[in-house]
């Protein structure tokens, strides 16, 4: 059976999703990941989207969810890559993903973790000097 | 009935082509500032050879006969070449109508029995509104291609996406938004988005008349899209008359980042990307 890899980069988890989800892979991932994140203690995890191009509206709310369970387990979640079809189709099935966070590429989603990370960080010790 | 219709059109086919010269040139309908006289004459010849080429006895009648196919291409080609030029309908009529009377006139000067000038006239009558209708229907697919093409090429001009700065698109919406509008809007923003890594859009809607609770609708979709792409989307440009409607009514902007100016909304963005724009002191160093 198909299984999306996830993979460990420092605080983060990356998940690169090169397949058409269908749903029970789905819903492999979503379970998958909050185990993950539970067992590294991950701070972030970024899901790169950019070779889907079919979406439902199954698989936004799969999205949605992961980020509300990630949250909970104190890690942020960034969707990068979103095809313009795939938002245009989300849109109009009325699903705006409140919550999660979105960024163009890969680059950009890492550095929006980053910097989420950074200011969290820097919230908890008074004297800010983390390294940049 | 030695010398039958068409052996008569046939045999006498310059001195045809030439009656209706004459006939189309001291026209009304000559419009020698839309087309040469001889291209004219070129494509009334063309006509008029394969009219004499198809044409036989038996399907003289019968003017939905395959052998009539070339005629009709023919016609239909000058027809819609008419209808581009901007030749009105009346002209495109009066021209293919000019060739009945030409015919006329040859088939009166030859046949001499009253009858059978009736007879063949009737017939005459009868080809040749048949190839009017055909003129008349390809002469307004003609012109609903003009019109076909100037709408894409105005819902194409009409949404440009400019990118103002490396990162930063603008886009200006001149016009009424209506959903299919909308949707091009958005694509083609979306596609900028991806293909110029952007990560600011700017909707500028001072060009739009009216905002009802449709259009603002579809702009909160577009924000909306632009969002989940991993962009921001600044909304510039709002009037005072439509921020009036706005809140009348009852729309919800408030998680939408709005601007009074293409300005301010670009100022907005430069902070955004952590930019300023700075006067260069020149005072003391060109001095």
């Amino acid at each position: 059976m198909d299984k999306i890899p996830i993979l460990r980069m420092g605080p983060f988890l990356l998940v690169t999703i090169q397949v058409d989800l269908y749903d029970r892979l789905a819903l492999n991932l979503e379970s998958d990941l909050v185990q993950k994140v539970h067992q590294t203690g991950a701070r972030g995890v970024l899901i790169d989207i950019s070779a889907v191009s079919i979406v439902d509206s199954f698989m936004g709310r799969i999205l949605g969810n992961i980020a509300s369970m990630t949250r909970v387990l104190d890690a942020e979640t960034v969707v990068v890559g979103m095809q313009p079809a795939v938002a245009i189709t989300l849109i109009e099935l009325g699903l705006s993903l409140k919550g999660v966070h979105t960024a163009l590429d890969v680059e950009r989603g890492m550095a929006l973790l980053q910097e989420k990370l950074d200011w969290d960080t820097d919230v908890a010790d008074d004297d800010g000097d983390n390294i940049e | 009935m030695a010398n039958s219709l068409t052996q008569l059109i046939q045999s006498n086919k310059a001195r045809l082509l030439d009656l209706w010269i004459q006939k189309q040139l001291t026209s009304d309908s000559l419009r020698d500032d839309l087309m040469s006289n001889d291209e004219l004459r070129a494509q009334s010849e063309e006509l008029v050879n394969a009219l004499a080429r198809s044409l036989t006895e038996e399907n003289i009648d019968q003017v939905d006969s395959i052998q009539f196919d070339e005629v009709f291409e023919i016609l239909s080609g000058i027809s819609v070449y008419r209808a581009q030029q901007g030749f009105s309908p009346r002209e495109t009529g009066l021209y293919i109508f000019s060739l009945k009377d030409a015919i006329l006139d040859l088939i009166r000067q030859e046949i001499t029995d009253p009858a059978r000038l009736f007879e063949e006239s009737v017939r005459i009558n009868r080809l040749l509104d048949s190839l009017g209708v055909v003129t008349f229907e390809t002469f307004i697919k003609g012109r609903e291609e003009v019109i076909l093409r100037q709408t894409e090429e105005i819902s194409d001009i009409s949404t440009p996406v400019i990118q103002i700065w490396e990162g930063i698109l603008a886009l200006p919406i001149i016009g009424t938004l209506d959903s299919s509008r909308t949707q091009v809007v958005m694509e083609n923003l979306l596609q900028r988005i991806v293909d110029t890594g952007s990560n600011i859009a700017i909707l500028d809607i001072s060009g739009v008349p009216a905002v009802d609770s449709l259009v603002a609708q579809h702009l909160i979709k577009t924000v909306s899209a632009t969002r989940l792409m991993g962009a921001e989307c600044i909304i510039s440009g709002i009037r005072p008359e439509i921020a009036q409607t706005v809140v009348h009514l009852g729309i919800d902007l408030s998680n939408i980042i709005t601007k009074a100016s293409l300005a301010s909304a670009l100022k907005h963005a430069f902070a955004m990307s952590r930019m300023a724009v700075k006067r260069i002191d020149v005072d003391k160093k060109a001095l």
